[in-house]
């Protein structure tokens, strides 16, 4: 692998959509639930280990070679809000379009001709990581970070937090990540044996309720 | 693993002037500017004078709602079918420069929807003076001001000001009731912007937008040829 695509890739600058979408974190923070850094400490590391246990997974196992149409049914069935099923291809459409402009290769091609509207973000993202001559460990990586380091900066301008207490968040979440990640490169391994039932369904009923109330706002900063 | 371009899979990328299919796509114009100078004003009469001659459609880019995509459906001059309004997370600017997949999938789809479209008209949600589109999203740009928000824009420059296709000096009406001087303006805007084009309108006087909508049929015609 290459520790330098994988920092290309990880960048919150790659331009593949995540600005404009919170993880979550615009509804939780209308809720009362984020208030300050301590209470965004608590909603990253929830979605880390639940939302981001799932994406990690989806995003190992695909680039360990599992069919990724399989995956993207899998993810389906793992993300119940239809608001969030619409959210995760629009993102993994733009990351497409990325990552075959970056690392053009021709299972991203096929994929695309597969998913003309876009498949689920984290199995967009193992294929992008394949193309970039990057590993399972390291595509479970970026879908751990991004689970996390999205809502953090969404939160800085919802709230107005400063940006180094949301910074010192992702710090502090770190050993965690370690954890994550590697929990998820284990389970896929056992999705390339036993098939995408293997895959992880930690589900946070509340990122769900939460992304259907905040799609029919008629007013708000992020997508999602 | 190579990093060479190719352009044989289902969606073009970026500036691409040819569709998947080998039809030359629709000539794709920005207009960005400051909040509240009339660019959505402006857009919807360019799609007035402009959509019995052409097939155009437009983006919208609203900065925290669908405002600007619903004034527009709300007048009707355009069908729904053929506004999209593009999310972004409060930053315009990122989603017309730095970030621009969002727009370049809604630009997509309207061509896949609706399309074959001569023009596209991508509207930015009211920014600062430095948000400028990328050449990976437009053509070709358009930077609203108007006199109400100080005569003496055209003389602080930015990207905007200084390197647009165009610079709309808009709402000239306005200029005796807020005091702003026109002819320094203007040679503001020359001194900025050498040779580039400047156009000063008021879409309340019988001209309106035919000064604009003349500039888009010339880029239309170059972009054909």
């Amino acid at each position: 692998m290459s520790r330098g695509a994988l920092l290309v890739l990880a960048d919150g600058r790659f331009p593949a959509g995540g600005h404009a979408h919170s993880g979550g974190a615009e509804a939780a923070v209308k809720a009362g639930r984020v208030t300050g850094a301590a209470s965004l400490g608590d909603f990253c590391r929830g979605r880390l280990h639940t939302a981001g246990l799932v994406s990690a997974t989806l995003a190992a196992a695909a680039v360990l070679g599992v069919d990724p149409v399989e995956l993207d049914a899998a993810a389906d069935a793992r993300t119940p809000s239809p608001a969030l099923r619409v959210a995760a291809r629009k993102l993994g459409r733009q990351l497409m379009r990325a990552a075959r402009a970056t690392w053009p290769s021709a299972e991203l091609d096929a994929l695309a001709r597969e998913f003309p509207k876009g498949a689920h973000q984290p199995v967009v993202l193992g294929l992008v990581a394949r193309a970039a001559g990057l590993g399972a460990e390291d595509a479970a990586y970026c879908a751990a970070y991004e689970s996390v380091s999205g809502p953090a900066s969404a939160t800085v301008r919802l709230l107005s937090l400063d940006p180094f207490d949301a910074t010192a968040v992702l710090a502090r979440l770190a050993p965690e990540l370690d954890l994550v990640a590697d929990r998820a490169v284990e389970a896929g391994r056992r999705v390339v044996d036993e098939g995408v039932d293997a895959l992880p369904c930690a589900s946070a009923p509340l990122l769900e309720i939460g992304a259907e109330a905040h799609a029919a706002w008629a007013v708000r900063l992020f997508a999602s | 693993m190579h990093l060479d371009h190719t352009h044989d899979g289902p969606a073009a990328v970026s500036a691409d002037a040819h569709r998947i299919d080998g039809t030359r796509r629709a000539l794709r114009i920005g207009l960005g500017g400051p909040v509240g100078s009339g660019k959505t004003a402006t857009v919807a009469a360019l799609c007035r004078a402009l959509r019995d001659e052409l097939s155009l459609a437009v983006v919208t880019n609203d900065i925290y709602t669908r405002e600007d995509a619903e004034f527009l459906l709300r007048e009707a001059v355009l069908p729904p079918e053929r506004i999209a309004a593009v999310e972004t997370g409060a930053c315009p600017h990122t989603a017309i420069r730095d970030d621009i997949s969002a727009n370049l999938e809604a630009v997509e789809d309207l061509e896949d929807e609706v399309g074959p479209l001569d023009l596209i008209l991508v509207e930015s949600g009211g920014d600062n003076l430095t948000a400028t589109f990328s050449k990976g999203l437009v053509d070709a740009q358009i930077f609203v001001i108007d006199v109400a928000g100080g005569d003496d824009i055209p003389r602080k420059g930015g990207p905007g000001v200084t390197t647009a296709d165009l610079l709309v000096v808009n709402k000239t009406d306005l200029a005796p009731y807020v005091g702003s001087d026109l002819g320094r303006m203007a040679a503001d805007a020359k001194a900025q912007r050498a040779e580039l084009p400047v156009v000063f309108q008021s879409l309340r006087t019988e001209a309106g937008v035919a000064d604009v909508a003349a500039w888009v049929r010339a880029q239309l015609s170059a972009w054909a040829a």
